[in-house]
């Protein structure tokens, strides 16, 4: 753990939110979507991680246990979702539920 | 135990709960309208009896501080002396006849309709607002009143405000008062700044320490005070807004624009009558306004035929008596001519409402006629009031103030103001029984329905009582609070001189008579000559005034908003504007319907202000 600093922990961090972010903004199938979401929602657990182990704190590891918890209710969510996404227009793209007329 | 506040927190009650609950049931409405002013005119008579049986001295009620700021710290406190109990008295009796007969009144007038409970709730509101202005114990408190009674009046003028011509009268008279209430207020000022206090009193007791008699900041001062005094009742140059105001319901005519709120002025100058004194000048000024008026609006109503337009110029030509009397210094026959005005043009007004209603809304008196067989009632009120108005002698109260006002401005050697008002008796009496001969008498022309119940015969009676001689044994109790000026013990010319104006009375009498009982020939030939026909239009329009302002204020300040619509100060203004809709239009173009789009710019907006926290 000693070897790691904690920058670079929270520079890889900051890489995989801004990874699943594009990949949500940019994304149209469902799935990937959700994808992206775990990967933002972990990348936050990640940063809880190194910061804890940088101060010597339990704080961290604590908080990464609720993010998890978070992360399993969403995907549950997600993917009941998904399921009636797929049943009512047939198709898993996201912009066929759009009704905002953007 | 002091219940003076009483008086005013009755008729607030009444127009809270009216105001809240304004799905009441008409009779509800009603009986807490004129309920309401009962309780408060009861609690007036006891107040008055013990005043008048007790020792007589005025006293103060401090309610609480009610603004407080540096040394201006006027009270909520009212007062009550011999003129304030007059006014109590004449408010809240009067103002009782009328509300009971407003509620058979607005019920024929409504035909079914809804808005009793809003009318009475203005009523009563106005009610409280005139107390206010006769009990306050400082001009502070007494603004407030004045300009509530304003608002009242223009609530009720409006009453109907669904016929366009009802607005425009409400906003008229509203816009002319305030001409008035601006110069009121300035004076205010004027005073606040000299005496640093806005309390009657002791602006009474020290104006006569800071001025001397003929100061020019005294006369400014009572200037500005007359100012205010001409919006409120109705006299040259500020007239025109009163017959217009006959657009309200009749008890409304009755109440505000005969009994009480137009007197407001007089009351005003009874009040200051300290600074009047020493301004010689403008108490003459204020006399010769209510002359020039009094005979205006006399030939004014010769010419009228809508029976609620003549008893307005009328109204204003009465108040001319009491300007005239004011300004001759005849304070207490000013006040004394005020209590009896009210009691017989409450009482016209009301049987006016009366017989506009057995006729079915008609006001022209030349389509009426001969009424006096099927309104019996209205006709012997109309006779009784009609009397008192045209002064004539021994049996009338009209004819103990106005005589004892022509009396005083003789005595006082104000030989031609004494002279106009005695044209204006004689042109009071004619144009009275003129009114009176061509609506009750001749030939019938409308099939009239007479109004039944105590509600409409009780004030009625009452009134017409008040108005008789009988009237005229209620002494106001004024010898402590205003100067009184006997004319003198000159025995053979006071008889001489009343037995003149009360001759002019009856030769009007008669000329009415003679022109309008019977055939109406000489009548008809007087008004269809050339001269006839153009004097007939000009008082009818009452002398062009409308025209006059119209020409002179109303078009010119159209015509300089039309020509500064774009200038320069209004195009910078609007630069203001033109950025908030740019910046509107670049937001909207934000709203598209997009998550994506919304999801970017969340997270943007989190960067941002991460960046900001890091480095700010």
């Amino acid at each position: 753990m000693n070897g790691i600093p904690m920058e670079h922990g929270l520079i890889l961090a900051a890489l995989l939110f801004t990874l699943g972010l594009v990949g949500l903004v940019v994304r149209r199938n469902t799935l990937f979507i959700l994808m992206c979401l775990e990967i933002m929602l972990n990348s936050a657990g990640l940063a809880f991680i190194v910061a804890g182990a940088a101060h010597g704190a339990p704080d961290g590891q604590v908080m990464f246990i609720l993010v998890i918890t978070l992360a399993a209710a969403e995907a549950s969510i997600g993917l009941g979702l998904l399921l009636q996404l797929h049943r009512r227009f047939k198709t898993i793209d996201i912009d066929a539920a759009s009704e905002m007329h953007g | 135990m002091n219940l003076l506040a009483l008086t005013i927190v009755f008729p607030l009650a009444g127009s809270l709960a009216l105001s809240f609950f304004p799905r009441m049931a008409d009779r509800a409405a009603a009986t807490i309208g004129a309920g309401s002013v009962g309780l408060s005119a009861l609690v007036s008579a006891w107040l008055i009896y013990t005043f008048v049986t007790g020792d007589g001295a005025p006293y103060t009620q401090t309610l609480w501080t009610w603004v407080s700021v540096g040394d201006f710290t006027p009270a909520f406190a009212l007062y009550f002396d011999g003129l304030a109990a007059t006014m109590l008295g004449v408010i809240t009796g009067v103002g009782f006849l009328i509300h009971l007969f407003a509620g058979w009144y607005m019920k024929h007038d409504l035909d079914g309709g809804p808005g009793m409970g809003r009318f009475f709730a203005y009523m009563n509101l106005f009610i409280v607002a005139m107390l206010l202005l006769v009990l306050g114990d400082n001009l502070f408190l007494l603004f407030l009143g004045w300009e509530g009674v304003g608002l009242c009046s223009y609530l009720l003028i409006g009453y109907y405000y669904k016929d366009e011509a009802n607005a425009w009268a409400a906003f008229k008279a509203f816009l002319i008062t305030r001409i008035g209430d601006v110069f009121l207020a300035i004076g205010l000022f004027l005073l606040f700044t000299t005496f640093g206090t806005l309390d009657i009193q002791t602006l009474l007791e020290q104006a006569p320490q800071a001025w001397a008699e003929g100061d020019p900041m005294a006369s400014l001062a009572a200037l500005l005070l007359l100012g205010g005094a001409v919006g409120k009742s109705a006299q040259l140059p500020l007239q025109t807004w009163l017959p217009d105001a006959m657009a309200g319901p009749t008890p409304v005519s009755a109440l505000i624009h005969a009994a009480t709120m137009v007197t407001a002025g007089v009351y005003l100058i009874a009040r200051m009558h300290v600074i009047f004194e020493l301004a010689p000048a403008v108490l003459a000024l204020v006399g010769v306004v209510g002359a020039v008026t009094l005979l205006l609006a006399g030939f004014a109503a010769l010419c009228q035929t809508d029976i609620k337009r003549v008893l307005a110029y009328s109204t204003m030509s009465q108040i001319g008596y009491m300007f005239l009397a004011l300004g001759v210094g005849a304070w207490d026959a000013a006040i004394f001519h005020l209590m009896i005005h009210a009691f017989f043009k409450a009482l016209l007004f009301l049987a006016s409402g009366s017989v506009i209603i057995a006729c079915h809304h008609e006001q022209n008196i030349f389509k009426m006629g001969g009424l006096r067989k099927s309104l019996p009632l209205d006709y012997a009120v109309f006779i009784i009031g009609g009397a008192a108005l045209a002064a004539l002698p021994l049996v009338t109260a009209g004819f103990y103030s106005k005589d004892e006002i022509l009396w005083l401005s003789f005595a006082n050697g104000h030989h031609v103001l004494w002279f106009a008002g005695l044209v204006g008796a004689f042109l009071t009496a004619l144009y009275t029984f003129r009114m009176i001969f061509i609506a009750f008498h001749g030939e019938a022309q409308i099939k009239a329905h007479a109004g039944r119940g105590i509600a409409h015969h009780l004030p009625l009676i009452v009134l017409a009582v008040l108005s008789t001689f009988l009237g005229a044994w209620i002494h106001p109790p004024l010898a402590d609070v205003l100067p009184v000026h006997e004319g003198g013990d000159h025995g053979t010319t006071k008889l001489i001189v009343e037995v003149l104006s009360a001759a002019v009375a009856i030769v009007g009498l008669g000329v009415a008579a003679a022109l309008y009982l019977g055939s109406r020939q000489t009548a008809e030939k007087l008004a269809s000559n050339p001269l006839g026909r153009g004097l007939w239009q000009l008082w009818h329009n009452a002398w062009g005034f409308d025209t006059l302002y119209d020409r002179v204020f109303v078009r010119p300040y159209l015509l300089l908003t039309r020509l500064h619509r774009r200038d320069w100060i209004n195009s910078t203004v609007n630069v203001a504007p033109q950025i908030a809709l740019m910046l509107n239009s670049a937001l909207v173009t934000t709203q598209s319907g997009r998550l994506r789009w919304y999801a970017l710019s969340l997270f943007a907006g989190a960067a941002v202000l991460l960046v900001a926290l890091l480095f700010g």
